[in-house]
């Protein structure tokens, strides 16, 4: 039963996934990454990685999906362009991709990782992220908060001096 | 593909290697943006698969991977945030978010 969910997830992960690299409609491609961003969010909850899981939903897919739809809709006015680049390119890039993607396939299916013999049950794992954020990973967590704030600063700053100085 | 970590490597690669082509390829600087955030996801998924998968001592519990992939959530928060704002930016100074039409820095 796990087997087949699990399957499914993947499926749900990577068949949207090639539809965002391929496709030649921003909004297709969009709406893709919000599957693809789902199918991992179901992936990291049969890792059991509950936490992981909703924070993936209500981040990616409640908060950088809709600025990306945002982004998207605020920007498709006028001329058309064509998304990808020319053919020569677009050879170039499949190549050096399909190099890594090979080397990565290999590396990961070959090496022998120190795998534990018997994978437990899931736990619950809310509780131990937050006693490690706020006691092993203590100065991360505030370099990430003060970043987040940096970043909140700079967005607003950056789109406020483009709009009043034209 | 069974339940086992080799498999989560390889959705992972997989992720990994199509955000890498859609990065290069993609004309659109939004759509490049979807791209970096594959690459990012690929990265987290493989995190969690490892702190799920590999041997624990007594000691140690491997729950340092899940802590690692929420800090890249973060960082992917902040990152898309500051981008979409230069796009913006860039997009009424040019009236374009194509990034071949972004040259003036060519000499």
């Amino acid at each position: 039963m796990r087997d087949i969910i699990f399957n499914v997830f993947i499926l749900l992960t990577v068949i949207p996934c090639f539809w965002v690299a391929l496709s030649s409609n921003i909004v297709h491609a969009a709406f893709s990454l919000l599957v693809t961003l789902f199918g991992i969010a179901g992936l990291y909850v049969l890792l059991g990685a509950d936490f992981i899981g909703v924070v993936q939903v209500i981040v990616y897919i409640g908060g950088i999906l809709v600025l990306i739809i945002f982004g998207v809709m605020m920007t498709q006015r006028g001329k058309l362009l064509p998304l990808s680049i020319q053919l020569p390119g677009k050879v170039f890039a499949a190549v050096l991709t399909g190099v890594i993607l090979v080397a990565l396939l290999l590396a990961s299916t070959r090496s022998l990782w120190p795998v534990a013999a018997v994978v437990g049950e899931p736990q619950p794992t809310s509780a131990a992220i937050g006693d490690l954020l706020l006691g092993k990973y203590l100065i991360p967590f505030e370099i990430a908060s003060v970043l987040l704030l940096a970043a909140l600063v700079g967005a607003v700053l950056i789109v406020r001096r483009s709009v009043r100085g034209e | 593909m069974p339940y086992s970590l080799p498999s989560f490597l390889i959705v992972s690669s997989l992720l990994f290697c199509l955000g890498m082509y859609t990065v290069l390829t993609r004309r659109n600087a939004i759509g490049i943006l979807m791209g970096i955030e594959l690459v990012l996801n690929g990265a987290g998924l493989n995190f969690v698969a490892f702190s799920r998968f590999l041997e624990s001592s007594q000691t140690t519990n491997l729950l340092g991977g899940q802590v690692f992939t929420l800090f890249i959530i973060a960082v992917a928060a902040a990152e898309v945030a500051v981008a979409l704002a230069i796009v913006l930016s860039l997009y009424s100074r040019m009236k374009t978010i194509d990034v071949e039409e972004f040259k003036q820095l060519q000499g």
